[in-house]
């Protein structure tokens, strides 16, 4: 089984710092580090985590006659404004299906004359065989010589300063193309736990030194796939295949702050995606469910799968749990899924089926923890 | 001390067992972060689901290890399920059984045997 597995640029410095190694998404990869998933999430959240992604698909989409029609192509297969996006910049989007749902999602940034796709590892290669098939007069080039590190938290900032001074004049969301003693690094502002914090593509060859300058700062330490999930789960984010999938509509999944107004009905641009019809009914209309955020109020966690009721005892289920764990931050449990939308009012009180029993779980605002963005 | 091949270990004095999980048991688990108990009084068989663990990874069920009525629970993991990985040989015991049949203990492993079990 095990040499089946893809291996990252990095495996053999997860082993050497006593990674524990499972199967995610065809790759043997660090689920967690002697620190420990409680532990590595806290420093995250404290200092700076640095985290091995470069399982996920980096993506090149370049047009000959530039951005704008790179952009106006790409468009074509999400409901987001590309053409709006200015140069250096990155933005959320998705990839829809012709219901409306959702087969991917994915950040685009705008480097120069071309597009930079970052998507999931489990979808990369669905998802570059869509944009080859969709994206008529595009060039889609798949990035396999790079790999792709996040360092995020509160102090990333200052350790990649050290390396990268010009990432001081970064914000939230802005891309780089900066040289470095590692060769060029594609730098961008964003990641997936709600911390400030920066996702930095590197060539194979020098992904190894480059990680290791950056564990060689105290504040930063190895961080584990355990611990990336429940940051993102703090954080509100959905993880694709969980929380939100071909069967999920971005108004259902709550995500309809990712579609801008000119895609919108009226808008200059409007529709033009797969499942168009779908997605904008839903945004005048509303959707029936819709993902939310739940506390539940006793300590232990509702996992992935649990049942949700609006009466204690009786009743059909009316929704279900689909990301579920115990919030270190918050110091208490987290859930995020899907519920009839006239159920969705922050503070409305369900309950989660756990081992046979119904207990109270309410409806939450996300994030659970404030994000830290440098906006 | 007695060991089972769930990766509890078991502290007789008399008719009463003390119930916790091993130090091998706890490392595997990862953090733990909640610890549901019985409630005292409970009438228990061997093999019963008596606790439930969540760990930061998933859920996993403490088995009643003999026939008997459950006398005493750890209240404290309720507020520090952490215990469980800081000191599982020693204050993060669970449960305490008053076993009708104290015979079932000795289907279980001495501690040379249960080191030989996890290699």
């Amino acid at each position: 089984m095990s040499d089946t597995l893809r291996r990252t640029p990095l495996h053999a410095l997860h082993l050497e710092l006593g990674a524990k190694m499972v199967p995610f998404a065809g790759y043997d990869m660090p689920v967690q580090y002697p620190l420990g998933v409680m532990k590595e999430h806290l420093h995250t959240r404290a200092d700076a985590g640095l985290f091995d992604v470069s399982h996920m698909g980096q993506v090149i989409v370049r047009a000959h006659d530039g951005y704008d029609a790179a952009a106006r192509a790409l468009e074509a297969l999400v409901p987001v404004d590309l053409l709006g996006l200015g140069a250096g910049r990155q933005r959320y989007g998705i990839f829809t299906n012709e219901a409306g749902g959702i087969l991917d999602d994915l950040m685009i940034a705008h480097r120069d004359d071309h597009l930079f796709v970052v998507v999931n590892a489990a979808c990369k290669e669905a998802d570059i065989a869509h944009m080859r098939a969709g994206l008529t007069g595009c060039e889609v080039e798949e990035i396999a010589d790079r790999a792709l590190l996040a360092l995020q938290g509160p102090r990333a900032e200052a350790v990649l300063i050290g390396l990268l001074p010009d990432v001081a004049g970064m914000r939230f969301m802005d891309v780089a193309v900066l040289d470095s003693d590692h060769g060029e690094l594609w730098v961008s502002r964003s990641g997936y736990t709600g911390e400030d914090g920066f996702e930095i593509s590197v060539a194979n060859d020098n992904a190894e030194a480059f990680a290791r300058a950056l564990l060689a700062h105290d504040e930063v330490e190895p961080i584990g796939l355990g611990a990336r999930d429940s940051l993102r789960l703090e954080a509100g984010l959905c993880l694709y295949g969980h929380d939100i999938d071909s069967t999920t509509t971005p108004v259902e999944a709550a995500l309809s702050w990712a579609i801008q107004k000119v895609r919108r009905n009226g808008g200059a641009r409007s529709g033009g995606f797969p499942g168009a019809e779908v997605v904008l009914e839903q945004l005048e209309n509303g959707a029936s469910r819709r993902r939310v955020g739940l506390r539940p109020e006793a300590r232990a966690p509702m996992r992935e799968g649990t049942e949700l009721y609006d009466q204690a005892e009786g009743g059909v289920s009316v929704g279900r749990v689909t990301s579920g764990a115990f919030g270190p931050t918050i110091g208490a449990p987290m859930s995020m899924g899907y519920v009839p939308s006239e159920m969705a009012e922050t503070g409305t009180m369900l309950y989660g089926e756990v081992r046979g029993k119904r207990m109270p779980v309410k409806v939450a605002k996300m994030p659970f923890t404030p994000a830290n963005f440098k906006r | 001390m007695k060991f089972t091949e769930e990766h509890e270990w078991l502290r007789a004095d008399g008719d009463v067992v003390v119930v916790g999980i091993t130090e091998h048991a706890s490392e595997q688990l990862g953090d733990v972060v909640f610890v549901e108990l019985p409630e005292v009084g409970t009438q228990v068989t061997k093999g019963d689901d008596t606790v439930v663990i969540e760990s930061v990874k998933a859920a996993s069920d403490i088995l009643a290890p003999v026939d008997g009525e459950i006398i005493e629970i750890n209240e404290t993991l309720a507020d520090d399920p952490g215990k469980v990985n800081s000191d599982p040989m020693g204050d993060a015991w669970f449960f305490k059984i008053k076993t009708s049949d104290p015979s079932q203990m000795e289907d279980y492993m001495d501690e040379d045997a249960y080191k030989d079990f996890i290699g």
